[in-house]
């Protein structure tokens, strides 16, 4: 399954780019995480405390455990800080 | 209902009286606005507000429909903006007309309160000593909770 990984805030910034696309067999938000962990120093980096972090999968707020299933879009960004 | 998600000002007088306009059943017209703060003791430069396109669109009429779920309400109106601000700028601005005043200040608080944790923004302020990021607090998010 091909997708577009986008990241916001400082997330964009300790992984150094805004949005890639990732080839991933992952079947959830958090397998996705720990593929991307294993890449490179950035990803772990930025992925280190999930507890800070939110996701969304085509633009809908989710959860790490949240199925990948027919998924186009996932992001990942710090809590939002909007108003 | 009207959402825009926009980087140039808006005229607050204008979209409140235009807002305001039109309507014979509405009793009570509540506006907020929202404006950069300069820090006491650290002088802001500007604040950066980063947005995802798309994703900010969909969350802020998802929480307007809720609160028009939830009160009895006229109209919706959320204006926000993104890109560099200045202390002094107007950030953004929700308005709500409902029959009565109860209606139209709860739906304000609310979505005041949503928007805040659940509109997809980022602000970044910069001071003299450079960029940071502005981090959420735990009372925004159990500022949901009594909603």
């Amino acid at each position: 399954m091909k997708l577009d990984v986008l990241y916001f805030a400082w997330v964009r910034e300790r992984i150094g780019l805004p949005k890639e696309k990732v080839e991933t067999s992952a079947a959830t938000v958090a397998e996705l995480v720990e593929e991307l962990k294993a890449r490179e120093e950035r990803y772990e980096a930025a992925f280190a405390d999930l507890s800070a972090l939110r996701v969304a999968i085509d633009q809908e707020l989710t959860e790490f455990d949240a199925a990948l299933d027919g998924a186009r879009e996932v992001a990942f960004f710090p809590p939002m800080t909007g108003g | 209902m009207k959402i825009l998600v926009q980087e140039e000002a808006f005229d607050f007088g204008a979209e409140a009286q235009a807002f305001a306009s039109g309507h014979t059943d509405m009793g009570a017209i509540v506006t907020f606005t929202g404006v950069v703060r300069d820090l006491p003791g650290d002088p802001l430069d500007r604040m950066e507000i980063e947005h995802y396109p798309g994703m900010t669109e969909k969350a802020l009429t998802k929480i307007a429909e809720e609160a028009q779920s939830r009160w009895n309400l006229g109209d919706v109106l959320v204006i926000h903006r993104h890109g560099t601000l200045r202390p002094g700028d107007m950030i953004m601005m929700v308005a709500t007309a409902a029959p009565h005043r109860v209606d139209a200040f709860a739906a304000a608080e609310f979505l005041m309160d949503y928007l805040k944790s659940r509109a997809p923004f980022w602000k970044q302020e910069f001071t003299a000593d450079g960029g940071a990021w502005v981090a959420a607090k735990d009372e925004d998010e159990d500022a949901l909770n009594r909603w």
